[in-house]
Parts: structure tokens; C-alpha cells; sequence
């Protein structure tokens, strides 16, 4: 505030003073370069000024968080340190080490990666195809359609997950009745499990990319589409060389916000493998930090993960707005 | 827009939010009382039970005789959920001034919240405490952190084997003597009647498959100069882990449903009548009597390797301690020997059918009903516990044993492989805690 103060004061003021005084030409070559660049840095911190409320409290919800997560990870902080029975002591990379050096880390990532990954193919496939398809069907399917998608949307994950496993019960569950598996345990062989959370996900996952995509095909300009279907286009064809171009900043942010919620699943997991499944094989980044810094009080491992599964999804991100907007679309 | 400014910004606020944290490092809690007040309000919390009316009317009997002795003090009682008391119990050593004087603990926490901070050290006290004599050696180990006493016992659960007497009697068979004859049994049920489990068994039943590797001479640790080391890959471990894995098939207690079953599942099991056996706690006696098999099945100590050997079991059971934090320490001492005393032991029998701690009060309620007799004659026979370091609250909670067994009977590893790994990680766990 005082900053603005000042600044405004040297250019309301020589602009008064300067015609009064003498029509000389010596005092302009002094005062416009002070004009500008009080002009010049009012306007660089106005919007700075307009922001700060935002930014304030984006500091203090997002950023502190984030720093102490980060603090956490250099210490030696277990429950003995928060009630007081050692002191707090510094590690620096100890915990780094610690997980890097731990194979299973290694293997959770991947596993993390690949089920991420196979999560937001299908997550992203199913959406879209669904999207199109209400473009193509009556009101009456449509509304039925909507209304199915929005319930598993609308259900809390642990509801869906719990429901899902009650269905693929080995003993109880119509799934297997129905297929004719007999008591198959889908939990018990680490594909099987992971297929069945992956179903949960994509269930609960696809009406968000669904809608998002719905919306912006009907904001597509009519015409367009009728010029395709004029020229023959197939479906598929209008999809991949009309629609998709046009939806691409759509599908950016779904894409992106897919990765974001598959790489960071953990109550499909928790609750439906039982915490990781038989000796852990179904373990995912977010329930293996989970198991090491509450079910063993070990925080600064578990922050040391969250740490590096910040810098993991940050890095993809931001390659992957890199690589769009080096295709020259501007978000 | 500039980009230095547009990068400026953004990094001013990082720091300025950095400088204004770092006056906030991880929070650290005190938990050392400094006084030792003689009147006021002690508050307890104690485990909630499935039915906790008879619990609550024994407690209410010896707080009644607590203040009448102490006038002036007053005692409040909480009753916390068990699943959730993990999370209250570190909630209370975080922040001493809204923890309770007084609480009940699994003893295999003991190491785990002495190391914590959040138990006073009471050794002087209980050693001066008459009654303590008569406690059972191992309860009074569940106590006992590196030689000193951070609680009092306050009962013991020890399981043992329960059986369907209608199917034992139908297939003409007899309780297994020794554990060979139990496999066999087992498995010759389970071709006799494929609906049921020979025995129900469960991958992440650590409790039940200890006894195990006990029979066979194993040990989960050894001790030596205050420092442990893993026992479960010597070679008595893993006979006892061949044993345990040897139950899960197709032939007895299918790995595809049994792997992931714990403790409970298995007792489930037996009391909705879809296994021949199973290994149960005096504990689980209520929910037993309220399932499909009531008035249906017996109970045996689990058998040893030899006939007539009993294979030690896994002595449980929970303990009253006072926090560190308390600010009335010479109170609550005091009722903590009215809890953990043989009056309300013996009351806490009759009530919840909780065996005593007491060798001389054990024997006395055994004759009274019958059905605690195969688990007092468990108790009499020898029972083990829990290395007593902070390191075993660790492998506890990472399941470092579930996740050995489960490896094994889904085939993932064999006994050597997977006994070694376990070993491994529970010789980290030992040496991190010091």
C-alpha cells in the first residue's frame, strides 16, 4: 500500500508543476523517465495486489502444507518424536535413502504407474465413447444414461468399493454367478485384483470425463458437423479429425486431472484389497505411504513419499502441457 | 507480461510463506508431569466391549471403593472403541493435556508406547504391591520394558482349539493329539464334508500360527544384551511355518479364500458352522454361543508336536498403565491396583469371562466353569509372548509376518525364501529401535 503511495505521488505531480514553471526543455528529459517507470511499476504490482487475497490463503493451505511435508522428510520423525519420548532429530536424505534403497518401492511404483496408466486409458476411452454416445441417442436413454453415470459419480468411494467386492464375492457375489466362475476369488491373484479395482475406478471415474466431454461436443457449432457428415465422414472419422482437434483443450484437463486421481488412488485399493492385498502384491504409491507413515508411525517416510510423488505427478504434468503447447494450443 | 516478474512473484510468496513457517517446526509434545496433585478428577480410559454392561458395573464396583478411600478425588471413565484406539491412544501422547490418567492397552503395545514416551515407569510401586506376587511370569513380562514395569496386567487371552463335536462324532474321529494328527484330521474332514473347512486358517492370523512355531522349538526373536534378533528363518521356525502352511489347499482351507483371512474371519467361520475347527481365544467363547454351532463343539489345548505336549500359545491379554503424563500419579496407581487387583479380576471373570493374571485367582475360577479348563491347563502348560521391543510394534503393524505366510501358501515364495525376507525386515525394524 505505501509502495503505491509513493509511486503515484512523482507522476501526479511534475504533471501539474511542468507547464506552470517554464516551457523550458530541460525538465522533460528528467520527469517522463520517472513517468514511465512509475507508470510501469504501478501496473506491474496491481495485479500482484489483486491477487494477494487469493494468494494468501493458497499460501497458507497449499504451500505451508507442502513445506512441512517437505521439513518432515530430512527428520527422524516417528511416534516417539510427536508425544515427546526422543527428541526430533535431522536426517537429511536418510529417508531417501532409505526408500530408495527398499525394492519394494521399485515395485510399487511401477505397479503404480502401469495400473495409473491402464486407468486412465480406459477411464478417458469409456468416457468419451459414452460421450458420443449421447449425442447419438433419444432424451428418454439419455436421462437414464445421465442419471446411471451421475449415481456412481454421486456414490462415496468407499460405498462403491465396498459394493463392488460385495459383487465379485467368491462366496455370495452375483458377478460370479452369473459368469459361472464358481467361488473364483478375484482378490486373490494380483491381476485379478488389480482388474477389479481397476473396473471400481474406471466405474466411479468416467461419468467426470463423460460429462466434461458431453459438454463441449454440444458446444461444437452444428454446422461443422453437418459439413463432415455432408462429406461422408464415418463416425470414427468425425470423431478423430473434427471433434477430438476441437475438444483438445477439453481433453487436456481430463487428461491431466485422470492422471492426477488414477496415480493417487488409494480408497479403491485400501478397501477392496484389504490394505495391499495377499502380501502386499496389490500395494499402490498412495496405500504404501499410507501403511509406512500411520499403520507404522514412520511420518517422515511416509512424507518422503508424498514427496516424491509430488515431483512425480508435477513432472508429468508439466511435460505434458509442455508437449501440447509445443503442438500450438495455447490452455 | 514479464517472465522474471511472472516467476518473481510467486517465488517471493514461497518464501515469504517459508520464512513465517519455519518459526513452526513438526510439533513435539512434553509429556513429563511435573506435579503430583492428591485430589481432583482422574480420567481412565478404558476398551469398549461388545457388550460392555457387565464391564462397566465391575469397574463401577472398584471405583466405588477408590473413593471412598480417596474423598476427595473423582474418577471419570471413558470407553473407547477398540478398532479405533490407536489413533486415541497417540492422540493422548500427543497432547498431555486432553490424555487421560489411566488407560487400557494391548500388551503387545507395551515396548511400542514405553519407547513413545507415553507410560510412566511404575516399577517401584508394583513391586510393593502385595497381590503382584501371584501374577502369572508372563503377564508380568507384558509389562516389562528393559527391566522395568510400565503397567499392571489386567487379564490374559490365550487361544486354544475348538471343534465340532456332531462332525467329530459322525466321521468317528477324536480331538488331534499331537499337530501331524491335526493336519490329517483336518484334512480328512474336509473329504468327508467338502462344504466345510478342515480347519479354518488365515494368512494374516499371526496369533494363530505362532503356537506353531513355538511347538517346534522356534522362536519369533532372540534376545541378547537388550538387543534382538529375527529367529523366524532358523530352521525349528520354518518346520513350524510348514506345518502352519500346510493347511491351506484345495484339501483343507482353500489359499484363494483363506490367505487373506485374520484371526476373526477364521473364528467366524467356525461360529457360522462352515469349519470343523478352528483355533479360537477364551475371548471369542460369546461369539461362538451366539453363532449357528452353539451347544455343538468343545474345546482342546492346541496339541504340541508329541502327544501329550501342549504347543505354547501366544499369551494376550491387556494391561492398565499410567501415562507419563499424569498429573496425579500417586492416585492413579492407586486405581490402577483396583482395576488390575484380584477383586475386580475376579469380578471381570464372572462378568466378561476375562481369565485373571493371578496363577492362585486362575485356578479358582477354572473350577467353576468348566469351560475355561482347556484354557487354563494352555496357560499352566507355558505360554510365550511378543519380543518385548518397540521394534515389534513396527513389524506388527507393517504385517511383516501376514505378508510371510500369505507368500507362502500363494506360492509366490517357498518357506526358506519367504522366513528369510521376513527375517530381514524384522532385523531393520529391531535395529531402528535401538
Amino acid at each position: 500500500m505505501k509502495h503505491e503511495a509513493t509511486a503515484a505521488l512523482p507522476k501526479a505531480v511534475p504533471e501539474k508543476t511542468a507547464p506552470a514553471t517554464a516551457p523550458a526543455p530541460v525538465p522533460p528529459p528528467v520527469t517522463p523517465p520517472e513517468r514511465a517507470s512509475g507508470g510501469r511499476h504501478g501496473s506491474r504490482w496491481t495485479p500482484w495486489l489483486y491477487l494477494a487475497p487469493a494468494l494468501v490463503v493458497l499460501a497458507a493451505l497449499l504451500v505451508y502444507p507442502i513445506y512441512q511435508l517437505g521439513l518432515i522428510s530430512f527428520l527422524e520423525y516417528t511416534q516417539a518424536q510427536v508425544s515427546g519420548g526422543e527428541p526430533t532429530t535431522f536426517k537429511g536424505l536418510g529417508n531417501y535413502r532409505t526408500l530408495f534403497s527398499d525394492s519394494q518401492f521399485w515395485e510399487v511404483l511401477l505397479a503404480t504407474v502401469v495400473f495409473a496408466a491402464a486407468c486412465v486409458v480406459t477411464t478417458l476411452g469409456v468416457g468419451c465413447a459414452l460421450a458420443v454416445l449421447l449425442t447419438r441417442v433419444r432424451a428418454l436413454p439419455r436421462l437414464a444414461l445421465m442419471l446411471a453415470a451421475l449415481g456412481a459419480w454421486a456414490t462415496p468411494a468407499v460405498t462403491g468399493s465396498t459394493v463392488w467386492v460385495f459383487l465379485f464375492d467368491p462366496d455370495h457375489g452375483p458377478v460370479n454367478r452369473m459368469l459361472g466362475l464358481g467361488d473364483f476369488s478375484w482378490t486373490y491373484g494380483r491381476h485379478s485384483a488389480f482388474a477389479l479395482v481397476l473396473f471400481e475406478v474406471v466405474w466411479c471415474s468416467f461419468p467426470f470425463v463423460m460429462v466434461t466431454v458431453y459438454a463441449g461436443i454440444k458446444a461444437i457449432p452444428s454446422e461443422v458437423l453437418e459439413a463432415a457428415s455432408l462429406d461422408g465422414a464415418s463416425q470414427w472419422r468425425t470423431w478423430r479429425s473434427v471433434i477430438a482437434p476441437m475438444l483438445r483443450p477439453i481433453l487436456i484437463v481430463v487428461t491431466i486431472q485422470s492422471i492426477i486421481w488414477d496415480f493417487k488412488v488409494f480408497t479403491q485399493i485400501y478397501v477392496m484389497t484389504a490394505g495391499g492385498g495377499i502380501a502386499g502384491q496389490n500395494l499402490v504409491l498412495n496405500v504404501y505411504a499410507y501403511q509406512k507413515a500411520f499403520a507404522s508411525s514412520q511420518y517422515s517416510l511416509g512424507s518422503a513419499i508424498g514427496i516424491v510423488m509430488l515431483l512425480i505427478l508435477l513432472t508429468v504434468t508439466l511435460v505434458y502441457l509442455r508437449l501440447m503447447r509445443r503442438q500450438g494450443e495455447e490452455l | 507480461m514479464k517472465l522474471r516478474s511472472r516467476i518473481a512473484a510467486p517465488v517471493a510468496a514461497f518464501v515469504l510463506a517459508g520464512l513465517t513457517a519455519t518459526a513452526c517446526a513438526p510439533q513435539t509434545a512434553a509429556n513429563d508431569a511435573s506435579k503430583d496433585e492428591k485430589s481432583g478428577t482422574l480420567r481412565v480410559w478404558l476398551f469398549q466391549e461388545v457388550n460392555n454392561d457387565p464391564k462397566k458395573k465391575v469397574v463401577d464396583q472398584a471405583i466405588a471403593a477408590f473413593t471412598q478411600q480417596h474423598g476427595d478425588a473423582e474418577v471419570e471413565v471413558e470407553y473407547i472403541p477398540v478398532e479405533t484406539r490407536a489413533q486415541r491412544i497417540k492422540a493422548a501422547f500427543n497432547d498431555p493435556k486432553s490424555a487421560p490418567d489411566l488407560i487400557e492397552y494391548g500388551n503387545t503395545d507395551t515396548a511400542g508406547y514405553v519407547k513413545d514416551g507415553g507410560l510412566a515407569d511404575i516399577s517401584k510401586e508394583f513391586g510393593d504391591w502385595a497381590e503382584a506376587k501371584d501374577t502369572d511370569p508372563t503377564a508380568t513380562r507384558s509389562v516389562t520394558v528393559g527391566g522395568k514395569v510400565y503397567g499392571a496386567p489386567f487379564f490374559v487371552g490365550v487361544r486354544a482349539l475348538y471343534y465340532r463335536t456332531d462332525v467329530f462324532t459322525e466321521l468317528g474321529l477324536q480331538p488331534p493329539k499331537t499337530q501331524a494328527e491335526l493336519v490329517s484330521t483336518a484334512k480328512r474332514i474336509r473329504q468327508a464334508k467338502p462344504e466345510l473347512y478342515g480347519i479354518a486358517v488365515g494368512g494374516a492370523y499371526t496369533y494363530g500360527a505362532m503356537p506353531f512355531i513355538w511347538a517346534n522349538g522356534g522362536e519369533l526373536a532372540e534376545e541378547s544384551g537388550g538387543t534382538y534378533t529375527s529367529a523366524i528363518d532358523s530352521a525349528a521356525a520354518r518346520k513350524g511355518i510348514e506345518t502352519y502352511t500346510s493347511l491351506f489347499g484345495d484339501d483343507n482351507c482353500p489359499a484363494a479364500k483363506c490367505a487373506a483371512m485374520g484371526g476373526n474371519a477364521t473364528v467366524t467361520a467356525f461360529a457360522s458352522g462352515t469349519a470343523a475347527m478352528a483355533i479360537g481365544g477364551d475371548f471369542s467363547h460369546q461369539a461362538v454361543e451366539a453363532g449357528a454351532v452353539k451347544g455343538k463343539y468343545a474345546v482342546v489345548p492346541l496339541p504340541g508336536v508329541k502327544e501329550g505336549e501342549i504347543a505354547p500359545a501366544f499369551a494376550g491379554g491387556n494391561n492398565i498403565g499410567v501415562l507419563k503424563s499424569s498429573t496425579h500419579r500417586t492416585l492413579a496407581v492407586d486405581l490402577m491396583k483396583r482395576f488390575a487387583g484380584k477383586d475386580a479380576q475376579r469380578g471381570l471373570f464372572d462378568a466378561m469371562g476375562f481369565l485373571p493374571t493371578y496363577t492362585d485367582v486362575r485356578a479358582e475360577v477354572a473350577k467353576k466353569d468348566p469351560f475355561v479348563e482347556p484354557f487354563v491347563r494352555t496357560l499352566a502348560a507355558g505360554t510365550k509372548f511378543v519380543p518385548a521391543s518397540s521394534g515389534w510394534g513396527q513389524i506388527d503393524a507393517s504385517t511383516v509376518l501376514p505378508t510371510m505366510f500369505q507368500e507362502i501358501v500363494s506360492g509366490k515364495k517357498d518357506v526358506a525364501a519367504a522366513s528369510g525376507d521376513a527375517a530381514k525386515k524384522m532385523n531393520t525394524a529391531f535395529s531402528d529401535a535401538g
